[in-house]
């Protein structure tokens, strides 16, 4: 057991699958010799060498285009779009190269690599590069999205997504990368598609991602000790494929469901939750569902404007209250 | 007719011999693609095949020229432009026409089309309908293979169009930092879509005269000739497995018909099309080789064999089947389905 930050754990998490396979490659600006600008691959190009571990040109088409052509002819690569903003310059890649090649050829090619990014908010850079891009990437079917909220997860989730058959976008939480906790010793390999109820609680449920995952976790406390209202969290971590049993199984238990969304509202990740919930488990609700989210504004570069605009615990916990006691 | 939509011979003239074996080679691959590019226009024309088609009738030099030069193993990447280059590497033509027409021997059995046209095992991995798209996956390609130490090269065909999109560039600049063994055909045909490419580019060779940005050699050759784009693609090849890097070929050519079945290409020149015509890929071969001694019986009988396999095709792809509906929801994700949630 030892405690890693989140950052560390992404390069655990490289160096395990690069040290089990000898086709994982990882590719990216920066991410070689200067060990990534957030820090989080340092070491790799040291431990498996230029051969395997590239730095590129600020090319974002050419990363996301040769890890493709990579990806179908045999290779594992793991490439990573520094800011998860920049997907905006290579989004024809996501949009309409991984997720469709395998349907459109009928299955013969298949994709099996990791888009790594840098994502969400909270670190005062601005518009373009603070945005929590979920939606833009789980919108095409074919096409899978994952994003960890903690160093053990960082490594399990990872692992799953190098050694999953299909395309895998891997949002990693930028504000989060400080961030400590414990990992066991060893090889660690969690499953894609599974939630993780990080807390029970039986008056509401709360559908987390990411930052909004520790936030949502202090909220939870704060209702239990203030307001005796107790909440079950749960860290979606996967977005696709989508754990729904274990959602609608929270849902049926509490009568009532927050999603904590860091993303602007219009079309963040929880709306197709909520969707979800109000299909199948209507008559398991108290009260409507509440999507607490950004509003639907560019992130602000300033501290005091940022700090207002993504969900604070005090934003969680008031409008958790004044739901509940409406 | 203006300097820059005049027929050029080209300009770069390489050496080396052919054998008769693989003149002939070349002569029956231009044929095909001739005659089951035509077929399908036909059948466009029935209301058989739905749908769009992009052409290459009147650039089937390139194909065959480039197809004849590949050895197995190497890959090809095309484009939506992409009938002609799937042919010339074997693929059946039952396939290719009963994919356009949307039935079930089709080479995807109808998930893909007329611009998605693929066949791993014959080393067509894909068509891609995003121009510039697929110069960056055919250097992840290459990038495999010299990652492996594989001699296979990846061979990467495109319009004079997709040289002024970024991916072109950010291809060309990452292929020649890496060596990466991937060769890169132009095929200029002067229009871009409705466009004449020199109207809405900064030089006059859209492809070649980029070249030089990335340390590449200027190719541009007669991509009506198919012996002479054989011979440059030969030599192209044997310069990647050689780990010498990428090369930028340049093939001035010129499409007989508009750049889709929607466009009856009114917007070119009176004329220019009947002097490219005068240098139809096909028709020049065929007098070159009957100039060199080949009896004219047996380039007919080349041609009569094509036919009837056009004809067979033709008529298996309109006995078979429509797609079968259960495949709507099959292959979106690895385990063979479409499930994104539990």
């Amino acid at each position: 057991m030892a405690q890693l930050t989140y950052r560390e754990a992404v390069a655990r998490g490289i160096a395990q699958e690069m040290a089990r396979d000898e086709n994982v490659v990882l590719l990216g600006e920066d991410v070689a010799k200067a060990g990534g600008v957030f820090k989080a691959t340092v070491g790799l190009f040291e431990q498996f060498g230029p051969k395997r571990v590239l730095d590129t040109p600020i090319s974002e088409q050419a990363i996301l285009g040769a890890a493709m052509g990579a990806a179908m002819t045999g290779l594992k690569p793991i490439a990573e779009i520094m800011f998860a903003d920049f997907l905006g310059v290579c989004y024809d890649y996501i949009a309409n190269e991984f997720p469709k090649t395998r349907y459109m050829t009928n299955g013969q090619v298949s994709c099996p690599l990791v888009v790594r990014c840098g994502n969400g908010g909270g670190a005062r850079f601005g518009a373009q590069h603070s945005q929590s891009v979920e939606n833009w990437c789980m919108q095409f079917p074919g096409l899978k999205v994952v994003s960890p909220s903690s160093p053990v997860d960082v490594i399990g989730l990872l692992a799953a997504a190098v050694r999953d058959p299909d395309p895998v976008v891997f949002l990693e939480h930028k504000s989060l990368y400080a961030v400590k906790g414990e990992v066991p010793d060893g090889e660690i390999l969690d499953t894609l598609g599974t939630a993780k109820i990080l807390r029970p609680g039986g008056d509401a449920t709360i559908l987390a991602l990411g930052m909004m995952v520790p936030r949502s976790l202090q909220a939870a406390e704060a209702l239990q000790e203030r307001h005796g209202i107790s909440c079950e969290v749960i860290d979606v971590r996967s977005l696709v494929p989508l754990d729904t049993q274990c959602i609608l199984g929270s849902v049926a238990r509490t009568g009532r469901v927050f999603t904590v969304e860091e993303n602007p509202r219009q079309l963040g990740w929880g709306s197709e939750l909520v969707s979800i919930i109000a299909d199948e488990a209507f008559y398991d609700l108290d009260g409507p569902a509440v999507r607490i989210t950004t509003p639907n504004i560019p992130l602000p570069a300033a501290d005091a404007l940022e700090d207002l605009a993504i969900p604070s615990v005090d934003r969680i916990v008031e409008m958790i209250r004044r739901s509940l006691t409406a | 007719m203006t300097e820059k939509t005049r027929p050029s011979a080209g300009e770069t003239a390489p050496a080396g011999e052919i054998s008769p074996e693989k003149r002939l080679e070349i002569y029956r691959l231009q044929v095909l693609l001739r005659q089951a590019e035509q077929r399908a226009y036909d059948l466009f024309l029935q209301n058989k095949i739905k749908g769009t088609s992009h052409l290459s009738l009147g650039q089937e030099a390139v194909a065959a020229g480039a197809a004849a030069a590949m050895r197995p193993g190497d890959l090809s990447f095309c484009t939506y432009r992409g009938h002609a280059h799937t042919l010339a590497r074997g693929v059946p033509v039952e396939k290719v026409l009963g994919e356009l027409m949307g039935r079930d021997n089709g080479l995807m059995r109808g998930k893909g089309g007329s611009m998605h046209l693929t066949s791993v095992e014959h080393g067509v991995m894909g068509s891609y309908a995003i121009v510039g798209a697929h110069l960056p996956i055919a250097c992840g390609a290459a990038w495999r293979a010299q990652y492996k130490g594989d001699s296979d090269v990846s061979v990467c065909f495109f319009g004079d169009g997709a040289t002024n999109i970024g991916a072109f560039h950010e291809a060309l600049n990452f292929a020649a930092c890496r060596k990466l063994p991937v060769v890169f055909v132009c095929e200029n045909n002067l229009y871009m879509e409705y466009t004449p490419i020199a109207e809405v580019t900064a030089v006059k060779h859209p492809g070649a005269d980029r070249a030089g940005a990335y340390g590449l050699e200027r190719i541009v050759i007669d991509g009506n000739d198919a012996d002479i784009v054989y011979l440059t693609m030969s030599k192209a090849f044997a310069r990647a497995r050689a780990g010498e890097g990428p090369s930028l070929i340049e093939c001035l050519t010129y499409r007989h018909s508009g750049h889709s079945r929607a466009d009856p290409a009114k917007y070119r020149p009176p004329g220019e099309l009947d002097k490219w015509k005068e240098r139809d890929p096909v028709s020049i071969y065929r007098k070159r080789l009957e100039a060199q001694g080949v009896p004219g019986a047996t380039l007919n009988a080349i041609d009569a064999e094509v036919r009837r396999l056009v004809d067979d095709a033709t008529q298996a792809c309109e006995a078979a089947p429509s797609t079968s509906e259960d495949i709507l929801f099959t292959d979106v994700y690895a385990d063979g389905g479409c499930s994104w949630r539990n």
